[in-house]
């Protein structure tokens, strides 16, 4: 029993809409600049993948509109052009458990939270409106994506910060295994409000600079952090026979998946030691991988690389793809779309999954936006520059979470 | 060949007492802890009413490092996890790759965001939060996957890690994704709970602005009625608990005490409304049946349900019509009752809470009473265990859930021998 993708939703600050933001991938389109919703000076280097054409109005339900955060809105927003790409209407199906959703959460709503703490601490409990209880948490998205489709099947919210979007299609996997024969499957982020920054900047990781060309260049000599970015995607998983009874097209399979705990990371950028325990991990991660997809290392034809974007945390990064890959590490080309519109958290692994899936069909291999420079001590094959032509049968995504998580996922082609 | 998953260690904190012993006491005896909110000032609040735990930190073994860095959710889930760990008497360093953790949390570190939001904004004074307030650790609880990285860190496992949001069916959705985790081979030992500590102002002024919450705060000791007429609102509630989940082969082969196996699990969403249930239950009662299916057993066998019993009007009425669904005729001759009556509902730890009150139920032969059951409601016409526990030996144990966002769980606990 297999699981494949059947369609694709997705969007961030380079792109709305799943051919959009893949065509602003393949040509390395750079998205990250000055954040424009508020006057973010002083939070590090004020920058930020925004998305800033996104009207949520033509997504979301004028009434679902004011009882949802930012990222639910991105959320529904990919959901409908994934359900619109699978041609599916989880409402119309005969069986009404037939579809579900997983996703993966990590700040959750915390624009909307901020802004009723606030309310709380500046006027009174009176103040606190009737939907911080249904917008803040981290289950609002699946809630809304499943009320707003009319998916009654399993529903699911796993959390593991940026390996959450791989964790959660391994979970859809596991549902649609055990006779579910759809799940709606992804995350997104919105995490640029003021107090949300606040927290990423005591973690150390984000970058301070406000240099356009430096603020987020990891596998170079010049990173400084990582610049978060706002969106995610939504994915339609299927059992791959009940895709073909209604001749949907299989995109790619969901083939192999793996993932580890690292270990107590305190991991500051300076932390090398921590990083470094980071590297079994991962490599371990990847070898589950392999092996549930039942494939080589020398089968891998792509990689989408995690790429934190800290010099220790970037190392220790290539060290376990040459550990759980081998030889293999240094030729296969190395991905890196997110350089263009930043870490999305709990969307980026799911971002990179679906652009993987779309690499993996078109036969080409995005470049890294403005990067040009990577460092030959890694010992990586960093697409840069232009698009690489690559026919490939099956492509690796890596993503690690903050804390100590590390997961890698296998995608295959179906034909 | 089908893996099996064997539950061989518990471990609770909850308001009433830390540890199984002090719960099962409290449980047994039919006694409430719920008060008067004291861990903040609740004055001009709705609600002023909670299930709080007598937690003293360091006296549990925290380090003052851990008691500083860590949100008070994530300090009941270790306090929790040594226990499971103890009483499944198990050594995970040689099996740490084998080993995974799944904690399911509803609101995560809120308490600690509050706080520091507080300082760093003046006190809702400046909503540009000052961008140097860097308390250290901060954007940890940012996030809710910080609750398993913890437990994981603590029990030095190798294998997969995840923690599970789902609002207030995290806690069966976590134990449930771990039992799925063991079924198909990625792992063989798990550490699945569940922790949450909403007892903030946040949290309890976002259920006051809905009136989920009790307004019953001149009588607290009484205010959660689950199943009663007089029912107002579910009383709000902190605690964690943790069970040690494992391959039934692999469990046997080292001699563990085996408590009962996990059965079955599911999940279904009601697609309907964020907060609302239909009156019919019947995506709740898809998940019973999903669940006794997996668990090849049919409704008769089920012996005592553990209900979700929140004490809200529209749940208690919704979750009765769900059981008399999947269980037919045989709902009326089935115990069933609410815990909550006595700890409280703490969101998304209450359902590994309740397994844990499952399992104890089930090794002790005695099934916990729902506590302040006086006047019956014509819509909740169940036997509901007023009062008073019930000796009682439940071969299989069917406990549910239901959640902000729609979501219906349940997992269903089986003594060993029934099973080839």
């Amino acid at each position: 029993m297999t699981s494949v993708i059947t369609g694709i939703g997705m969007l961030a600050a380079t792109g709305i809409g799943t051919e959009a933001l893949w065509e602003a991938v393949r040509e390395g389109r750079p998205g990250i600049k000055q954040i424009s919703r508020f006057d973010a000076t002083g939070y590090g280097g004020g920058l930020g993948g925004e998305i800033t054409e996104f009207d949520a109005a033509t997504w979301v339900e004028s009434r679902v509109l004011v009882q949802t955060d930012l990222w639910t809105h991105l959320a529904l927003a990919a959901t409908k052009m994934a359900l619109d790409d699978a041609r599916l209407d989880p409402a119309a199906t005969d069986d009404p458990y037939a579809v579900g959703v997983t996703t993966s959460a990590s700040s959750g709503g915390n624009i909307f939270g901020q802004r009723e703490i606030h309310s709380l601490w500046s006027q009174g409990p009176r103040h606190v409106g009737p939907y911080q209880s249904i917008a803040w948490f981290y289950a609002a998205c699946t809630g809304q994506m499943s009320i707003a489709h009319g998916a009654k099947g399993p529903c699911g919210v796993i959390a593991t910060e940026a390996a959450g979007g791989l964790d959660a299609l391994a979970h859809s996997r596991r549902v649609i295994r055990r006779g579910t024969p759809a799940m709606i499957t992804g995350g997104t982020e919105a995490p640029l409000g003021p107090y949300a920054l606040v927290c990423q900047l005591a973690g150390g990781l984000l970058s301070r600079t406000a240099q356009l060309a430096d603020a987020y260049a990891p596998f170079t000599t010049r990173a400084c952090g990582y610049v978060p970015g706002e969106g995610g995607a939504v994915l339609v998983l299927e059992d791959s026979q009940a895709a073909r009874q209604r001749d949907a097209t299989a995109i790619a399979e969901i083939s192999g998946w793996g993932a580890a705990f690292a270990g107590r990371v305190p991991a500051g950028a300076h932390d090398h030691a921590g990083w470094a325990k980071t590297t079994p991990a991962l490599a371990r991660a990847i070898r589950a991988a392999l092996a549930d997809a039942r494939i080589d290392a020398t089968d891998i034809s792509m990689v989408f690389a995690d790429g934190v974007g800290i010099p220790h945390a970037d190392a220790a990064e290539a060290a376990a793809l040459h550990a759980a890959l081998g030889a293999h590490a240094a030729s296969v080309p190395v991905a890196l779309p997110k350089a263009g519109f930043g870490r999305l958290h709990a969307g980026s692994a799911t971002i990179d999954t679906a652009l993987a899936a779309l690499a993996l069909r078109d036969g080409v291999v995005p470049p890294a936006p403005g990067i040009n420079d990577p460092d030959p001590a890694l010992g990586l094959r960093l697409v840069t520059g232009e698009a690489r032509t690559v026919q490939g049968r099956h492509a690796l995504v890596v993503s690690r979470g903050t804390g100590g998580f590390a997961s890698a996922l296998v995608l295959s082609r179906t034909t | 060949m089908t893996r099996r998953v064997a539950v061989t260690g518990i471990g609770v904190v909850a308001p009433g007492g830390i540890g199984t012993k002090a719960f099962w006491s409290l449980l047994s005896s039919g006694r409430t802890a719920t008060g008067p909110i004291t861990l903040f000032d609740p004055t001009g609040f709705r609600s002023r009413v909670a299930a709080q735990c007598d937690f003293n930190a360091q006296a549990e073994g925290l380090t003052p490092t851990e008691v500083r860095r860590l949100d008070r959710h994530i300090q009941f889930a270790l306090v929790a996890a040594r226990e499971a760990l103890r009483d499944a008497d198990l050594d995970l360093s040689t099996v740490s790759d084998r080993a995974g953790v799944t904690m399911g949390t509803a609101v995560g570190s809120t308490i600690r965001l509050e706080q520091e939001y507080v300082i760093a904004s003046d006190s809702g004074r400046h909503w540009l939060a000052d961008p140097h307030h860097a308390l250290p650790f901060l954007d940890q609880s940012l996030v809710p996957s910080t609750l398993a990285a913890e437990v994981a860190c603590a029990a030095g496992i190798g294998g997969p890690a995840m923690t599970v949001s789902t609002g207030c069916t995290s806690g069966l959705d976590s134990i449930g994704y771990a039992y799925q985790l063991i079924e198909d081979g990625v792992a063989d030992v798990m550490i699945a709970g569940a922790s949450d500590a909403p007892i903030s102002p946040i949290s309890v002024a976002c259920f006051d602005a809905i009136r989920a919450t009790t307004a019953r705060n001149d009588d607290p000791a009484h205010a959660s009625r689950p199943f009663d007429a007089g029912r107002d609102g579910f009383v709000i509630a902190e605690g964690g608990a943790v069970l040690i989940l494992e391959e039934l082969d692999t469990a046997r082969a080292r001699g563990a005490r085996i408590y009962c196996e996990i059965g079955g699990f599911a999940t279904r969403g009601n697609a309907y409304h964020m907060t609302g249930l239909t009156r019919e239950g019947l995506e709740m009662s898809a998940a019973i049946d999903d669940a006794l299916r997996q668990a090849r057993l049919n409704p008769e066998d089920v012996g005592y349900v553990n209900a979700h019993g929140s004490g809200t009007k529209q749940n208690d009425r919704h979750e009765t019509a769900a059981v008399k669904r999947s269980l037919g005729a045989h709902a009326y001759r089935t115990p069933m009752s609410s815990i909550k009556s006595m700890v409280g509902h703490s969101l998304g730890a209450i359902g590994a809470i309740e397994l844990v009150a499952c399992v104890l139920a089930m090794q002790h032969a005695l099934l916990p009473p729902t506590a302040n059951y006086e006047t019956p409601d014509p819509d909740c016409d169940l036997d509901y265990i007023p009062n008073v526990a019930r000796q009682r030996q439940a071969d299989a144990v069917l406990s549910v859930g239901s959640g902000f966002g729609g979501f219906q769980s349940a997992v269903v606990l089986d003594r060993l021998g029934r099973r080839p």
